[in-house]
């Protein structure tokens, strides 16, 4: 495994690097098409793959293989900070501008599909990630996946992407399927932050096999209150959109009316 | 489509007020809790191995809404400065209510009940766990009396 533990680094870089250049081209075809694609968004991109790589790849991707506290720290980039950039470079968006319009619809049809609007619920993603966090660290998972290359694949690719479905399902920034109500996600939240708490005192308590003591309850803390960090940032895009939709603007009719008064 | 002569004093806005005054109280007496009796006294233990399973969840849920609850709050805090006229006394009322129901949570359901942590270890809990109950009771108090004090001025206003 640990040779392999190369391969899968090379592959993190790989893969970062044809998805930074699929985006480019995306934005080209995108700017020709239709406006100028504002420049922030490539780096945000570009910010949320290194953010989920450094989890693999660097000084921390090679602690995460061998201690806890740094599996950790990795787990909070991959699968909890990189899908806030990424979400923000609006990658749905980009996509459907590139695609000629017949695949566009495909898309935006699968999107729309009875399995789009399931899986994007934030219950259903909440479940899918939190829910795969528990089957990890509560089961012999995390000791399977440190001798078996495939299992350590599938279980990161799925950390990564059910945190990026979570993202999406919480805060509507990019294009989505269908949108629930702000209070309906605020409820899923907060119960996928409570069950991730609870996670984390749950490991605290015993730290999966062959993780030293000390080193489990550390990195039990790192997810307990990193966790609060990342998803702090989480509520407060929430409760911001939340803000703007039912407060008028400043400026508008209303608002010029109300700063007479 | 809402068309406003000036703010609204309203039994909505009221209400507004007030649930933003709780939810701040919430979260702040969660952070207190947090900042005060975890990191700064180390009185509380990040895990006490004589939590029920239950326990466990009920506490994780409920710093969470605790966390949600500050920041919600304050947008609503927000909100309600920019559209409607409100009593600082209403939200303060609010504001002690909220802290007040926090801590009396805390020492009876977390502490005794669900025992998830204790206030302080190696020492005789009775002291503590009475200061901590009655400053809650305290808090309440305060709450409740700024409460009757607006309530008893209120103008009759239409609701809407």
């Amino acid at each position: 495994m640990h040779d392999h533990f190369h391969a899968i680094q090379d592959a993190v870089v790989v893969t970062a690097v044809i998805l930074t250049l699929g985006y480019l081209m995306a934005m080209r075809v995108s700017n020709r098409k239709f406006g100028r694609w504002p420049v922030r968004r490539p780096f945000l991109w570009i910010l949320g793959l290194v953010t989920a790589a450094s989890a693999f790849v660097g000084p921390l991707g090679d602690a995460a293989h061998e201690n806890f506290i740094a599996h950790m720290y990795g787990h909070l980039l991959l699968g909890m900070l990189a899908p806030i950039f990424l979400v923000y470079s609006k990658p749905m968006t980009l996509l459907l501008r590139a695609l000629p319009t017949e695949d566009a619809r495909i898309v935006s049809r699968v999107l729309n599909s009875a399995y789009g609007r399931f899986i994007t619920n934030p219950f259903t993603a909440s479940v899918l990630n939190i829910g795969g966090l528990f089957l990890i660290y509560m089961t012999d998972l995390y000791v399977w996946m440190h001798e078996s290359m495939i299992l350590f694949i599938i279980v990161h690719l799925h950390v990564f992407l059910a945190g990026y479905l979570f993202t999406i399902s919480i805060i509507y920034v990019d294009i989505t399927s269908h949108r629930h109500a702000y209070w309906y996600r605020a409820v899923a939240l907060v119960a996928a932050l409570g069950f991730h708490k609870a996670l984390s005192k749950l490991i605290y308590q015993s730290p999966p096999p062959g993780v030293p003591t000390g080193e489990g309850r550390t990195g039990a803390m790192v997810m307990y209150y990193g966790g609060d960090v990342v998803d702090l940032v989480l509520i407060i895009i929430l409760c911001y959109h939340w803000y703007k939709k039912e407060t008028p603007e400043r400026g508008s009719e209303t608002g010029a009316e109300m700063a007479k008064t | 489509m809402f068309i406003m002569k000036g703010k609204k004093s309203s039994v909505s806005a009221r209400r507004k007020i007030m649930t933003s005054g709780v939810l701040i109280g919430i979260g702040v007496m969660a952070l207190v809790d947090e900042i005060i009796f975890h990191q700064l006294l180390q009185w509380h233990h990040f895990f006490d191995f004589d939590t029920t399973q239950f326990g466990i969840f009920s506490d994780g849920l409920l710093n969470s809404f605790a966390l949600f609850a500050i920041v919600a709050g304050i947008f609503l805090f927000a909100h309600v400065v920019r559209i409607h006229t409100y009593s600082t006394v209403r939200w303060a009322a609010g504001l002690f209510l909220g802290m007040g129901a926090f801590q009396l949570f805390d020492g009876i359901v977390s502490h005794k009940v669900l025992r998830i942590h204790q206030i302080r270890y190696n020492v005789d809990l009775l002291p503590y766990d009475i200061a901590w109950i009655s400053s809650a009771i305290l808090l309440l108090a305060i709450g409740g009396f700024l409460w009757y004090r607006v309530r008893k001025n209120d103008p009759a206003v239409q609701g809407d």
